[in-house]
């Protein structure tokens, strides 16, 4: 009987211990949201967007130029990525049997494990060293090495999730293999590697160590790709760890816009991957 | 049988050749980067390798001023900050793992999971901004309160100053637990129903149903802690932020300290010689080698528990949910 007792008992703290651990997990996250969201929008203003930053001393000021450079770095990364990405996606998928398919898997998640910061010192050896100038360019490339496996295996398995039927019909319809992927499976898989892309997109515009020493940092606006350029997360690390207020201030609001992006970038994934689930189980 | 003289069908032959050597040659490249990054590193760190040897590993000093290079201080500062993160957040992940894919109403378990991916897209330097202002405050305060009998143990030794090991584990642990717990849900997820019926069955409680789950998953378990450990080993930006960037070895929790992600994060742009950035980059190719063998080491786990997971020796009763 007390032995019994003792199992229940010991059964009902160990409910409690997961229900709390959920709970414990979920404190940071309020936490580091609220720090965020409320200092965040004491800083955020219109100047933040539209104006370029003050020297040191002067309070006010924005980041223009580092959005603008955020947009470019990761907009050069998504040139980069998304045709490797989805067609090895393509290949691992087309041919997933083959030892090379599964060379490629593998590295994929190798290269998905592989710290930001190394990326960094890899794109600083090939495309910093040799023309002895930082660039948007070398920030667009570390950030493209980061975004092809998360692109590339997503493509993968939302091609393995379009039905056999289709890709059979086309074939039977006496279509090349070409044909059948890229007018019938692809286009029928097309919301989801859209849901990657952006997902690798949420995921790399947060990223700061890869930048660090490729794309580095500006003080003034430029959109030319052969000289160092400004971006948000760098922008935000130099404001947070410098000894002055009104940078502390703007780089809590870049922080929120840094949440703000990543949080609609996830919405957005979410939003179309209820949708091609609501298209697989429709179909 | 195949007609092969036919034009049309050689064409067609054709196209599906020239289709599966193009994208192969996307996908090739995609190997090819894995391997051009490890190429690179070595090369680029020849002068500090041929120069240090493997005394470079094992030398407490690390003085750019006079040219001397040694790493053992960010190996210790790496190592010791991610087992202190994998010690605080293995608990919790288990915990939310086990909370989400048997425990949790079924209403409850969408919305569990998106915040927990949450707490993982929150952006590295975010958790360092929060850091700096909101972490290390409330940690030296921790470290103040601290009775002054515990701060008599190594492990307590030293000026509370916020900054330093705590700081960092714990940070790290934030942000390796939604990590650890999505691969240990998929894990869990593919333990077969009788497992845990055949423990009810038997008149096992909750907790000891679960506990049989988990036995049964242990291999992935572990690989999914390995893969947070993995992920621990190279955060740079948060800790870089919180971690006081001493390269002075310490069991303190309370002593500022520094990891290998961290010196590149730091001082990378600063190596004023040749030596001083080979010897940089010989500390990101070490980075890259032992995140290189922890992911795989994690990932062989992970798979050969998922092919035992549907092995053929437990039949379930019932389709999981997917039926529902």
């Amino acid at each position: 009987m007390t032995r019994s007792r003792t199992r229940k008992l010991l059964s009902s703290a160990f409910v409690g211990c997961c229900a709390l651990s959920v709970l414990v997990a979920l404190v940071p996250l309020a936490f580091v949201l609220f720090f965020v969201i409320s200092e965040g929008v004491q800083a955020l203003n219109w100047d933040f967007f539209t104006k370029m930053p003050k020297p040191v001393g002067e309070t006010g000021g924005g980041m223009a130029n580092a959005i603008v450079g955020t947009l470019l770095v990761t907009g050069l990364g998504s040139l980069f990525a998304i045709p490797i990405g989805v067609l090895s996606g393509v290949y691992m998928s087309e041919y997933a049997g083959t030892r090379l398919a599964s060379v490629v898997r593998f590295s994929a998640d190798t290269l998905n494990g592989v710290p930001s910061i190394v990326i960094g010192v890899f794109v600083y050896g090939i495309a910093v060293l040799p023309f002895k100038q930082f660039s948007a360019l070398a920030g667009g490339l570390a950030l493209g090495i980061m975004m092809i496996p998360i692109i590339a295996r997503t493509t993968e398995e939302l091609l393995l999730l379009v039905p056999g039927t289709m890709r059979e019909g086309a074939l039977a319809l006496g279509a090349t293999r070409a044909r059948a992927v890229f007018s019938v499976v692809l286009p029928a898989a097309l919301p989801g590697i859209i849901t990657g892309v952006v997902l690798a997109l949420a995921r790399i515009a947060g990223e700061t160590a890869p930048l660090l020493f490729t794309a580095f940092s500006n003080r003034f606006f430029t959109t030319n790709l052969n000289q160092p350029i400004a971006t948000l997360t760098v922008m935000i690390y130099t404001y947070a760890v410098s000894p002055y207020k009104d940078w502390h201030r703007q780089a809590w609001a870049g922080a929120l816009v840094l949440v703000m992006i990543v949080l609609i970038c996830s919405l957005l994934a979410r939003f179309s991957t209820r949708r091609i689930e609501g298209l697989q189980s429709g179909g | 049988m195949v007609e092969r003289r036919e034009g049309r069908m050689g064409r067609r032959r054709m196209t599906d050749v020239g289709f599966r050597l193009s994208t192969g040659a996307f996908a090739g490249l995609l190997v090819l980067i894995v391997a051009a990054i490890g190429f690179e590193l070595t090369r680029q760190s020849m002068l500090s390798i041929e120069k240090f040897g493997l005394s470079f590993w094992r030398t407490e000093v690390w003085d750019p001023v006079a040219g001397q290079f040694g790493a053992l201080p960010f190996i210790w500062g790496t190592l010791y900050s991610s087992v202190l993160a994998l010690v605080i957040s293995t608990p919790i992940a288990l915990g939310i793992a086990v909370f989400i894919s048997e425990l949790s109403p079924n209403w409850l378990r969408q919305p569990l999971v998106f915040l927990t991916e949450l707490l993982a897209g929150i952006p590295s330097i975010v958790y360092g901004l929060w850091g700096i202002f909101v972490l290390v405050p409330a940690v030296r305060a921790v470290e103040t309160s601290m009775p002054p009998m515990l701060r008599q143990l190594p492990i307590f030794s030293g000026p509370p100053l916020g900054v330093g090991m705590l700081a960092a584990g714990v940070i790290l642990a934030i942000m390796v637990i939604p990590f650890t717990s999505s691969v240990a849900r998929e894990v869990l997820k593919s333990v077969p129903a009788a497992q845990r019926e055949g423990a009810y069955a038997l008149g096992a409680t909750r907790f000891e149903a679960i506990r049989a789950a988990l036995f049964f998953a242990r291999t992935g378990i572990v690989g999914a802690i390995m893969l947070g450990f993995g992920r621990a080993l190279g955060e740079t930006m948060a800790v870089t932020m919180v971690i006081g960037n001493n390269p002075k070895m310490s069991a303190s929790l309370y002593a500022p300290q520094y990891t290998m992600a961290a010196v590149l994060a730091n001082e990378f742009t600063e190596a004023d010689t040749e030596l001083y950035l080979n010897a940089l980059i010989e500390i990101g190719l070490v980075l890259f080698v032992i995140t290189l063998v922890v992911n795989s080491l994690s990932r062989i786990l992970i798979w050969s528990m998922a092919r035992s997971g549907k092995g053929p020796t437990v039949v379930p009763i019932e389709p999981a949910e997917e039926a529902a």
